[in-house]
């Protein structure tokens, strides 16, 4: 005759209360959930925050000195005003063990009448067709691609100059002043950067068109592990160059994200308590109303080993069942809460928000069964203790 | 090799002593008694005459505050020392089966996985073998897959008395069996006692009021006030 396991106990017993039972797997499932989404929030949040700084292609940009900021010197002075330096600097800047790639720019502005109700300008940015395309790999394409040829007359237009142009892949530009055609051979989408407003050009082809033969700025792009302030100090012996660096700004976020981090954490632990507590009590509650029948298995030739692991198993699949149940939630929810997230963040990366692998899942099981074996210490040892006379009697001390 | 014991219990001025507040009451008050093996034996008295405690002490569900008490030859209490609760246990499921008053089946299990319950915990050698003979014997075997919920008391009970049985008992205790069933349920459950004791050869002792049921024993001790009144 085949015997019931105690996990077949365990699960029917658990079945005598079914409401009682599913409130508390609820109650579990609710903790879970807020684990998983909160740390698949933290870990999303960070991971597309890296991703957008990555995606900017290049962490640290060199400009001239006396020409901090490019944007405030056209505005300000046009292209008269623009500074350059030596196009040998971009060989030794690259040569540095810190740098993974560098790639050079020559920054153009010339008065376009064409522009707007009264003219503008219009800015033009060559760029190495070998190692921009590379550093930039995330700019997005809304039609075309890169130039290839380091002389083409090709150009790449930003989302908002091809709108402001109405040109299309395969139309020709003229550039104003020069009077040289070139045919647009792709155009981005927007990216909500100054890319937007760029017009894209071979490095070489606007050196000849402008008659321009060094640079207005490096883009570097920097070794993950790299010492970003140290670098920054050794760039900055370099003759007549100034350093503009976004690991301030990455340095400045990622604060931010350890601040909410240690939130994150605090939230998720007073949930996990309130868990814990919901889990004791509902066990220990079970434990009294069964006091009789613990009596009887005692009395039937359960020791109090078994009883301990009876009940304790009870606790765990309880809270097993409420993880699963929540990180199931969590699963299926994860584009909501995506939603809801953005919509109440001022600012929030382009990527997922939410970022929940099968490493947190796995993590939030093992935490949650974790309570499931704490919470059943006491109700199973409590259970454990009872005599079966007293039990039977129904004189237990509660 | 020692010879078996003639005896299934030999107690010998056995007392429990309960206190409540500064008042000291002698539940069982200088009991010695001997329960031969395969007797059918029943406890009778009225309320409050210890007929419960004393089954309790007899079979180890408590200990006893003095006295001696033997089971199946074996010490298992005297000078005052008892067993621990976990050797108690030991003793109880290698020799005893209980039925009381109230059936205490769990309600989500069938017929069958109650009277299975013990093999969870404990089961003796062969024990298992037995159990459809024991559905049969108790005219419980049609109905292994209902829950406790759709059977009668009288069922019931049966199914409790197989649960006490499964594991082969020396000696079945049954504390008021009849208490919640009716005059032809309690035939019922006196009759199936009677040929538990006949023809499995079982050692039963039995606590009732009922003095059509005490007359099926062929043994009846009375107590009152915690002794002996007649044997």
């Amino acid at each position: 005759m085949k015997k019931l396991s105690v996990f077949q106990v365990a699960t029917k017993s658990l079945l005598r209360k079914k409401a009682r039972s599913l409130l508390t797997v609820l109650g579990i499932a609710m903790a879970a959930w807020v684990l998983v989404s909160l740390f698949g929030f933290n870990r999303g949040y960070e991971a597309s925050l890296n991703k957008d700084i990555d995606n900017l292609g290049f962490q640290m940009l060199i400009v001239a000195k006396g020409c901090p900021y490019e944007a405030a010197t056209l505005m300000l002075k046009g292209g008269t005003g623009l500074k350059y330096m030596d196009e040998s600097i971009a060989a030794s800047v690259a040569a540095e063990p810190e740098v993974e790639g560098v790639t050079p720019m020559l920054m153009q502005v010339v008065f376009d009448p064409n522009k707007g109700e009264s003219g503008g300008l219009a800015a033009f940015l060559g760029v190495d067709p070998a190692s921009f395309p590379k550093l930039k790999s995330a700019l997005p394409f809304k039609a075309g691609g890169w130039f290839s040829e380091p002389e083409a007359a090709a150009a790449v237009f930003g989302y908002e100059v091809a709108e402001l142009e109405q040109r299309e892949v395969g139309d020709l530009y003229l550039i104003p002043e020069k009077e040289v055609e070139v045919k647009v051979v792709g155009i981005l989408e927007r990216t909500g950067t100054q890319d937007d407003g760029t017009i894209f050009l071979p490095l070489r082809t606007v050196q000849k068109v402008f008659g321009v033969k060094e640079l207005t700025s490096i883009g570097i792009k920097v070794n993950k592990n790299a010492d970003m302030k140290a670098f920054e100090d050794k760039l900055y012996k370099l003759p007549d160059v100034q350093v503009v660096s976004l690991s301030q700004v990455k340095t400045t976020i990622m604060t931010l994200v350890s601040t909410a981090r240690v939130m994150v954490f605090s939230i998720a632990l007073i949930a996990i308590l309130i868990a814990m507590m919901g889990v004791v009590n509902t066990v220990l509650m079970s434990v009294m109303e069964r006091r009789q029948e613990i009596g009887i298995l005692k009395s039937m030739g359960a020791l109090a080993g078994d009883v301990f692991k009876l009940i304790w198993l009870e606790t765990v699949i309880l809270c097993a069942g409420g993880g699963l149940v929540g990180t199931g939630l969590a699963l299926v929810t994860a584009r909501l809460t995506d939603v809801l997230v953005r919509n109440l963040l001022p600012y929030s990366p382009s990527g997922g928000l939410v970022a929940i692998d099968a490493g947190l899942v796995l993590m939030t099981l093992g935490v949650v069964t974790a309570i499931g074996l704490a919470s059943g210490v006491y109700p199973s040892w409590k259970a454990a203790r009872m005599r079966p006379l007293d039990t039977i009697r129904g004189e237990v001390e509660s | 090799m020692s010879a078996p014991a003639a005896y299934s219990i030999e107690a010998e001025h056995l007392r429990r002593i309960y206190h409540r507040g500064p008042e000291e009451i002698a539940a069982v008050d200088d009991i010695s008694l001997r329960i031969e093996k395969g007797s059918f034996t029943s406890i009778v008295g009225p309320s409050g005459s210890g007929k419960t405690t004393l089954i309790n002490v007899l079979g180890c569900l408590d200990n006893p505050t003095s006295g001696k008490l033997k089971l199946e030859g074996r010490v298992v209490f005297e000078n005052g020392r008892g067993l621990s609760e976990a050797k108690l246990t030991r003793v109880r499921r290698d020799v005893f089966g209980y039925i009381f008053q109230k059936f205490y089946l769990v309600s989500t299990l069938t017929v069958l996985e109650n009277v299975v319950l013990p093999f969870t915990f404990f089961r003796k050698p062969g024990a298992g073998e037995d159990v459809p003979r024991v559905l049969k014997l108790l005219g419980i075997d049609k109905r292994i897959d209902h829950l406790p919920g759709q059977l009668s008391g009288g069922e019931m009970q049966r199914v409790a008395i197989a649960r006490a049985l499964v594991n082969k008992p020396d000696i079945l205790l049954a504390d008021e069996p009849t208490g919640n069933l009716d005059t032809a349920r309690s035939e019922e459950i006196g009759r199936i006692l009677q040929e538990l004791n006949v023809r499995e050869g079982l050692t039963v002792i039995l606590v009732t009021h009922n003095p059509r049921l005490a007359a099926l024993a062929q043994r009846t001790i009375e107590l009152r006030d915690g002794r002996i009144h007649a044997a």
